[in-house]
């Protein structure tokens, strides 16, 4: 995502949009000013338990542990879920580099949950197109990208029968245009003024037009008419996106003009930042490989990054540790296992034994390794059972018969 | 005979060994009918393939490996050692009746279509000193007989393979690997016995044939292409539940192995504490790496379906 250099009016604040995420003060991003200013909801426990009750089985860790912790309007999706009435999932991603890390696979990981427990369709958008403008990448190049990390999507374990990729450049250019365009251009026409833009999205007179009219077409998908091939006659079709909560702005410029076309708005289920290694000072950066977990590594290098750059929270010494315990506010690999570790009990037990000082940073960091490494070895065995054809079979513009099944 | 039993008409003639098609022609080559070539091929992914064609055909393996999709130079003759180990037949023996062994069952038969033109051809069975002549559809009994369907080819064509025009051999290539080990288990003898009954019937499918070439997990394919960048071939777990159980035996081992003891008391108590660690690991891993596995194969399944689907096409001959 881009960096901005000229600052806008509130440089005291923390700055929270689709190209730029920074905590005050290199502090911890405020997740309730940030819901606050944005106007979004808190998911509450009660949602956590209804979706357990409508879908029959456990909610998803990330529910749990209040990974997606803020939503727009998820409970008139269950509202309309519980009267039989379906809905369609749309998640996305910019393919600006071949590496995935864990933090990409995260809304990933909860899409496929959502798409297995309310058995619902999933259209996935590769905004490549996007990382073309911004990251000045050939067409080419990012068309490549966009099927490398495809490969990695589809092995998180979506359902080929339920499941549309397509990247925007095959996509939007195609005979599907005329309905894009409409959604397209009825998107641009019905924001107020360009100055709306600006304000959501923070551009300044020097961005090429492309940018500008960009944002719309991470909207179009939120509108079942844009896909014909599988949602024809259903204009009634509610949408959730599941996505992190800096592409917000996207979605509430979406919701804005929504009405004003005749459509839902779309619904949003949104998710705080996956942490860096080195701490929560705003999200991962593919340039650097020792923020992050690669799902390309191996349990050496898992083990070694954790070892070498998890930011710990437990004190300096033995001695003092026993005595204060840890800071579990600022402790990474408790972060991380609050993601990844399954088991509610485990993950307790570890918080209460570490936070007082019992256990110490090693076996943490041992556990985390561990559990890191079976996701990404997991994860591998899935990546490499992908084919090309299976890539093409995904992105092909064909009927879902079974998509609600 | 194998031939009689099916009912095939065929004249044998026996003759002192011959290693090449000019030595077999000292003898048969005034019989009429037509003398066959038959070369024994590998490629760099230790698929194999038998290319029996007319004396007077020209064979270009460079051709023959870019129609495969093999690439240029993909494919060359086979060493020495396969050709005892998988069509267990001598030096200078090679020929389609070889295919009646399991162990050539992953070996591709590209047969010439001028053997069509030809009243009857000669073969050797499973040895040099004697030729067969058959006619080419009772070769195609024979293959039938052992669940094989003949592919009979344009050997000299010499179509353009690219993007657009996908190499038109493809569909033969084997959907399986065979390693050969360097020192064969069993020497065979460099004569083979030739009046051994083997059964007609064979155990697996024509796999080279029949199978569309995408998306097996099984196959090299998806190891060789997807191979992460550390070198070492990942297993791919999904065509193999195998090694789901071979993982869970690994870990009940090293749990037993560390806790190893005497004392029957402490066994009753290690089959507890196995039960009690195992357990929930290994339902966590059934639960999780079950669920992926099932929508894996599910994926796979659709894909091959999707691919044959949208590439059904009469070949172009």
């Amino acid at each position: 995502m881009e960096k901005r250099e000229d600052k806008q009016e509130e440089e005291q604040e923390q700055v929270v949009n689709p190209w730029e995420v920074t905590a005050k003060d290199g502090g911890k991003i405020d997740y309730d000013k940030l819901i606050d200013k944005f106007g979004c909801q808190r998911l509450e426990e009660p949602l956590v338990d209804r979706v357990q009750r409508l879908t029959g089985r456990p909610a998803h860790v990330f529910l749990r542990r209040g990974v997606f912790f803020a939503h727009r309007d998820f409970d008139e999706i269950l509202n309309g879920y519980e009267k039989g009435k379906k809905f369609y999932l749309y998640t996305g991603r910019g393919p600006s580099s071949e590496a995935l890390h864990l933090g990409h696979l995260v809304p990933f990981m909860f899409t496929k949950y959502l798409q297995d427990a309310f058995k619902v369709p999933l259209v996935i958008q590769l905004t490549d197109d996007e990382k073309c403008m911004w990251k000045n990448l050939s067409v080419e190049e990012c068309q490549r990208l966009a099927r490398e990390n495809a490969k990695d999507i589809i092995a998180c374990g979506f359902d080929i029968t339920k499941t549309f990729i397509f990247s925007d450049f095959d996509y939007v250019g195609g005979s599907f245009l005329y309905f894009w365009w409409d959604n397209y251009i009825g998107t641009h026409i019905n924001i107020t003024t360009y100055m709306q833009v600006v304000g959501i999205f923070g551009f300044s007179g020097e961005d090429h037009i492309g940018k500008v009219s960009f944002p719309p077409i991470q909207a179009a998908p939120s509108f079942p008419s844009s896909f014909p091939h599988l949602f024809s006659g259903k204009d009634d079709l509610r949408c959730l996106i599941p996505c992190a909560i800096d592409q917000d702005p996207y979605f509430r410029m979406t919701r804005d003009v929504a009405p004003r076309l005749g459509y839902h708005k779309p619904s949003l289920i949104e998710s705080s930042f996956f942490p860096a290694l080195q701490g929560e000072t705003g999200k991962m950066s593919a340039s650097d490989p020792n923020s992050a977990i690669y799902v390309t590594d191996s349990a050496k290098v898992i083990k070694n990054k954790i070892n070498k750059y998890a930011f710990s929270g437990g004190q300096d010494s033995i001695e003092k540790h026993r005595e204060l315990g840890a800071n579990l506010e600022v402790d990474i690999p408790v972060k991380y296992l609050s993601f990844f570790l399954e088991d509610d009990a485990e993950l307790e037990h570890i918080k209460t034994e570490y936070g007082a000082g019992r256990m110490l940073t090693g076996e943490v960091k041992k556990r985390l390794a561990d559990v890191l490494t079976e996701l990404v070895d997991r994860h591998r065995a899935a990546r490499a059972a992908v084919t090309e054809e299976m890539v093409d079979a995904f992105m092909a513009v064909r009927p879902l018969p079974n998509m609600f099944d | 005979m194998v031939l009689q039993e099916l009912g095939i008409k065929f004249e044998q003639y026996d003759h002192p060994a011959v290693l090449t098609v000019e030595a077999q022609a000292k003898y048969v080559g005034d019989k009429g009918g037509g003398l066959s070539k038959n070369l024994f091929l590998k490629d760099k992914k230790s698929r194999f393939y038998i290319v029996s064609a007319l004396a007077d055909t020209k064979v270009d393996l460079k051709v023959l490996s870019q129609r495969l999709g093999l690439g240029k130079g993909g494919i060359r003759m086979a060493p020495e050692e396969a050709l005892g180990q998988l069509l267990q037949v001598p030096l200078g023996c090679v020929t389609p009746f070889a295919l009646i062994n399991e162990s050539a069952s992953y070996v591709s038969l590209l047969l010439d279509k001028e053997f069509k033109t030809q009243p009857h051809c000669f073969f050797h069975p499973l040895s040099n000193e004697t030729s067969i002549s058959v006619q080419a559809s009772d070769l195609d009994k024979f293959l039938k007989s052992i669940g094989r369907e003949p592919s009979y080819v344009d050997l000299e064509a010499n179509p353009p393979v690219g993007k657009d025009q996908p190499p038109d051999l493809a569909i033969l290539v084997p959907s399986g690997t065979i390693d050969i080990p360097d020192a064969p288990e069993n020497s065979t003898p460099s004569q083979a016995v030739s009046e051994k009954s083997f059964p007609v019937q064979k155990k697996c499918t024509p796999a080279s044939v029949d199978s569309v070439k995408s998306a097996k997990p099984s196959s090299a394919d998806p190891n060789a292409k997807d191979k992460p960048n550390n070198a070492a071939p990942q297993p791919n777990a999904f065509a193999e539940s195998r090694l789901f159980v071979d993982e869970i035996l690994k870990k009940t081992t090293e749990l037993l192995l560390s806790e190893l003891t005497e004392d029957v008391a402490k066994q009753e108590a290690l089959a507890n504490s196995v039960r009690k660690h195992l357990a929930p690991d290994l339902q966590n891993l059934t639960r999780t790496f079950c669920s992926l596995l099932q929508v894996m194969f599910k994926n796979t399944a659709y894909t091959q379906g999707f691919y044959a689907g949208s590439n059904c096409q009469p070949k172009r001959l």
